[in-house]
């Protein structure tokens, strides 16, 4: 099994492995970041509904274009990312429900609308399927041109990068930026929205923002992915961060290392662990990645610091 | 022609309480869904003065603070804080929610709640630092709360969380200050504490206003009170205005006259 790792690490690792699990890395964190904010405002099935319109966004924006590019995909899931959002707030506001049952009502909807889609219109021909919308094909987003860890400074090599990679770092890169620099604003409206509405804080605007940012990195992490992680990384890592810590700037972290290892663990177990059972099949990455979050939840459930704190408090 | 008007008619209200009033709110309606939380009321708060907002449950006092600094939209009505427009006075006003309106489970330190109290002069893409977090733990200090400055939120009493609610607007060191149920569900040391910071601000010569719920304790600790139910009752001086009458028309049959007699001589 050693031998086997440090054969893994090789010239091999770095064409078959190294980019997948970069991937995986970078659509897991970009999805946790906004995650910690969306769980502790009870908004996080905004992401699940999120993930789940983007199926009938890219089915939509196939039939209009007639391609499967990735402009087109990105720009279709954007645009359902939207409508969800505005038909999440329509149906809260008109049918006077729960925002929870106002998202379950619109993503499922919605989601049926793409897979009846799919069904009805000659899309046969092209590599859209329910399958590949859920669990995505991280395995695929292999590296070419690459011959060993050498071909990280060679600019030939380089150009050849699955786009799904520098795309998604783009992507991490701006919701870090939007956290960074918003960090009191997001903090004090998250915690107190009438206090940070009465001191100036635009609540409206900056809770939109945190759904768009949701959105990009749904869509973004969608496109190399799938749903499923996506899914599971809005809400895994950063609930069980709350249970590691009682601050904010922490919990964020954490949710940041458990993305990672979920991401890296699940990637190796995926393609390696069926072989040290003997077995010559791999197993989904994503399917293993999400499994990996939700052992990483359970664990902090036993073991976190935090996890006694519902409950715990003193009335004096 | 409309804004002529608008300041020809605003100039009606204002005399009560001076051209520069901390607050003066004329026709403020506020809904929620098709029925008023808040219909048409009229106020005029003095500088200096410790107003007590007296209604029943559901009579719209905590809407009608909201709707003035607004949290919530206003349907309609006109509101001026020290004779402008809210967003150009918020740095003069500090608004204290009631304590059951945010999740106290929430990751968080007593000190970053205080913080937030020093957003404003803090600036934009930056973060707090240490003035203010000795700026923080000395209004911590003035509320008994010092010890507490590294406690989990979650882990504390209604009554220390309140004071926690009171450094934060402490923190803001305004000149006008609106608390909504500060004495709900807090021990009676905690009451003792607030309403002693309460009347150091007002001593200072700031402004205070607190939506209140005991009437009991109106005459000791306010010196004018404004009651709504749904519309405005009346507003004044607690010796004139915290009458029998005036309290039976603000909670209906609610309240029996003879229970607000022994209010009165209480």
């Amino acid at each position: 099994m050693i031998d086997n790792l440090m054969t893994a690490l090789g010239a091999e690792f770095v064409q078959l492995s190294l980019t997948p699990i970069l991937i995986g890395i970078l659509a897991a964190v970009a999805c946790a970041l906004p995650g910690n904010f969306l769980l502790l405002r009870r908004q996080a099935l905004i992401g699940d509904a999120i993930s789940h319109v983007v199926l009938p966004g890219i089915v939509a924006a196939f039939l209009v274009t007639g391609t499967i590019t990735a402009v087109p995909m990105m720009l279709g899931a954007g645009a359902a990312a939207i409508v969800a959002v505005v038909m999440i707030e329509i149906v809260k506001r008109l049918g006077r429900v729960e925002p929870g049952a106002a998202m379950g009502l619109v993503f499922t909807t919605l989601f049926a609308a793409g897979v009846l889609f799919l069904e009805i219109t000659d899309t046969s021909s092209v590599h859209i399927d329910v399958q590949h919308a859920l669990l995505g094909n991280l395995e695929s987003l292999i590296w070419f041109d690459a011959e060993g860890w050498q071909s990280l400074v060679d600019p030939a090599a380089l150009a050849t990068l699955p786009p799904q990679l520098p795309r998604l770092a783009l992507v991490l890169v701006g919701i870090g930026l939007f956290i960074v620099l918003f960090w009191k604003e997001l903090k004090i409206s998250t915690f107190d929205a009438a206090f940070a509405g009465a001191i100036g804080i635009r609540t409206g605007v900056l809770g939109f923002a945190l759904v768009v940012a949701t959105a990009i990195a749904a869509v973004a992490a969608f496109d190399a992915v799938g749903s499923i992680i996506v899914i599971a990384m809005f809400v895994c890592p950063p609930a069980s961060a709350r249970l590691m810590t009682n601050q904010l700037g922490r919990q964020v972290g954490w949710s940041v290392v458990f993305a990672t290892i979920s991401a890296i663990l699940g990637y190796v177990f995926a393609g390696y662990g069926p072989g040290w059972f003997g077995s010559p099949y791999a197993v989904s990455a994503a399917g293993m990645i999400a499994t990996i979050s939700g052992i990483i939840m359970l664990l902090a459930c036993l073991f976190g610091p935090q996890r006694k704190r519902v409950g715990q408090q003193a009335e004096a | 022609m409309r804004n002529a008007e608008l300041i020809a008619e605003a100039g009606k209200i204002v005399d009560v309480a001076g051209k520069d009033a901390p607050l003066t709110v004329r026709g403020l309606t506020v809904s929620y869904g098709n029925k008023p939380a808040v219909f048409s009321v009229d106020a005029s708060i003095p500088a200096g003065s410790m107003t007590a907002i007296i209604g029943p449950n559901g009579a719209g006092k905590s809407t009608f603070l909201k709707g003035a600094l607004g949290v919530v939209p206003r349907l309609s009505g006109e509101v001026r804080i020290f004779g402008k427009p809210f967003h150009e006075a918020r740095d003069r006003v500090a608004y204290v929610p009631q304590r059951a309106s945010v999740d106290w489970d929430f990751p968080a330190r007593v000190i970053d709640v205080v913080l937030m109290g020093l957003y404003g002069s803090v600036g934009l893409f930056r973060l707090w630092r240490a003035r203010h977090r000795e700026q923080a733990m000395a209004c911590l200090d003035r509320v008994g709360m010092a010890d507490f400055a590294d406690r989990q939120i979650g882990q504390l009493s209604g009554g220390q969380q309140q004071r926690v609610f009171l450094a934060r607007a402490l923190a803001q060191n305004a000149e006008f200050y609106l608390l909504d149920e500060p004495f709900a569900g807090v021990d009676a040391a905690t009451e003792r504490a607030i309403v002693s910071v309460l009347k150091d601000l007002k001593s200072e010569g700031r402004t205070v206003v607190c939506v209140h719920h005991d009437l009991s304790t109106v005459p000791e600790y306010f010196d004018r009170v404004l009651l709504i139910n749904v519309r405005r009752i009346a507003e004044g001086p607690v010796e004139t205005t915290f009458t029998a009458e005036n309290l039976q028309e603000t909670y209906g049959g609610r309240l029996a006259a003879t229970h607000i007699d022994e209010l009165r001589l209480a």
